[in-house]
């Protein structure tokens, strides 16, 4: 069963249609109780770091969260905005982060984007895997996934790269710690390659470290 | 490689999709819900679907209708029509579209814009510029309400604004070109893309892939929308929703 955070962002709709059709259980938390016993959670997100963060404050549900992931060692994939709130901080807003993974969301910095569109960073791009191959089996890596965005994860660990992209740069696309994972591209929306990585997560039986 | 998007745009008119020509003579090509399952089955990179009725018809946005289509879409979607407050563009996108498409309500109140972008992220604040040439000296003038209200707004002066402000992404949108199927207002794109720094998309006149291929060869990074193309086929225009295979695609 994978269970979906439901605090008024991200979505959540798109996430629980594609493991309808896959015919994997899928619940929707918007209480506690309703997340207590998850064995898998997807936290989603769209919109500002600090529309996020203060919706997840404002939920009932950060508590029980924080125990799951940190304690409980429960996996998390983060998507999105559910990756920059895993950080400690934005420079999108103010308020604090989760600060499960030691990293800063920044803008990317425009005047080292040479070509024309500068930002968003929007579309189709591909991947490198550099951590945790058993989320991507399955996954055309050249093809890869959608995209939208103008703030990125800095990581203080290098070790907590999950995947690299390339827009100019690299940056890191993705990220893995021990049961959390998070992914900055949308696979609700990137077709086979998201389903295939969405199941792959509900599947996952081993947590590297 | 981030790549150049190939986007489907879907008009909306009395809850059917309706294919135009230059805004006008719509004609119905199907249901938005089947429609979305059929491009679905085909990978498309994105969809735009645009309700050409609200403004006019002075109503805000069919949640109903947008709520239908996010379930559906395992693509990202762009949704336009009738979004006027912060509100209604939180809504849309708590619904599941990934961005939020503005007309006349942007070229009335730029600022409604920055406000939008606080709360769901200038990166899905999109602005839907419609434009033909007017005047004497051919320039290039600003319309709203299906192409019907003259503005009175340069082009150019406009995307300038919307630069300041750094919104999610321009579409550009001929109505001279709307449904004619002969090929993209290439030079108009050229002088906003040295304006605009984000990104651009370009809707009106694409009416074979060469004509996709020769925007993407140009400007590399740049959505090609097109309406016509993905639902007609043949010179008759025989309805049949169609696009290009990944294998067209990466050519």
């Amino acid at each position: 069963m994978v269970t979906i955070v439901d605090y008024g962002s991200g979505n959540i709709k798109a996430i629980t249609n594609i493991y309808e059709l896959l015919k994997i259980p899928v619940s929707v938390a918007t209480k506690p109780s309703e997340l207590k016993d998850a064995e898998k959670i997807i936290l989603p997100g769209v919109g500002s770091f600090d529309y996020c963060m203060s919706k997840l404050n404002n939920s009932g549900l950060k508590e029980v969260l924080n125990r799951k992931v940190i304690e409980d060692k429960t996996p998390v994939l983060g998507i999105c905005i559910g990756l920059h709130i895993m950080a400690r901080e934005s420079e999108e807003g103010k308020l604090p982060g989760l600060g499960w993974i030691d990293g800063y969301v920044k803008k990317f910095d425009e005047s080292k984007l040479v070509f024309r569109p500068k930002l968003p960073h929007m579309g189709w791009n591909s991947i490198q895997v550099k951590a945790m191959p058993e989320l991507f089996k399955g996954v055309n890596h050249e093809h890869g996934f959608y995209f939208i965005h103008s703030y990125y994860i800095e990581l203080i660990n290098k070790e907590d790269i999950m995947t690299i992209t390339n827009y100019e740069n690299d940056f890191v696309s993705g990220i893995n710690r021990a049961n959390i994972c998070a992914v900055q591209f949308h696979p609700e929306k990137s077709h086979s390659n998201g389903i295939e990585l969405l199941k792959n997560f509900s599947q996952l039986k081993y947590v590297t470290t | 490689m981030l790549r150049p998007r190939i986007i489907p745009t879907l008009l909306v008119h009395k809850k059917g999709l309706v294919k135009t020509e230059c805004f006008k003579q719509s004609k119905y090509v199907g249901d938005p819900i089947n429609a979305v399952k059929i491009f679905n089955e085909k990978e498309v990179d994105e969809l735009i679907v645009l309700d050409i009725d609200a403004t006019v018809e002075k109503r805000g946005p069919d949640f109903e209708l947008i709520n239908n289509l996010a379930i559906e879409c395992r693509m990202p979607l762009c949704y336009g029509g009738g979004v006027t407050t912060v509100e209604e563009a939180k809504k849309i996108v708590e619904l599941g579209a990934e961005k939020v498409a503005f007309g006349a309500a942007a070229i009335e109140n730029i600022h409604l814009l920055k406000a939008v972008g606080d709360i769901i992220g200038l990166q899905s604040v999109v602005v839907v510029l419609d434009y033909k040439c007017k005047g004497l000296f051919n320039k290039l003038e600003l319309f709203t309400h299906n192409g019907t209200k003259s503005t009175g707004i340069n082009l150019f002066d406009f995307v300038h604004k919307l630069n300041e402000i750094g919104v999610g992404e321009i579409v550009l949108n001929s109505i001279e070109r709307d449904g004619k199927m002969n090929g993209y207002d290439i030079l108009t794109v050229e002088k906003v893309r040295n304006i605009f720094r984000g990104p651009i998309t370009v809707l009106g006149g694409a009416g074979k892939l060469d004509d996709i291929k020769q925007l993407t060869n140009k400007f590399k990074i740049i959505g090609a929308a097109a309406g016509s193309l993905f639902v007609f086929k043949g010179k008759y225009k025989a309805v049949l929703i169609n696009y290009p295979s990944k294998e067209e695609r990466i050519k």
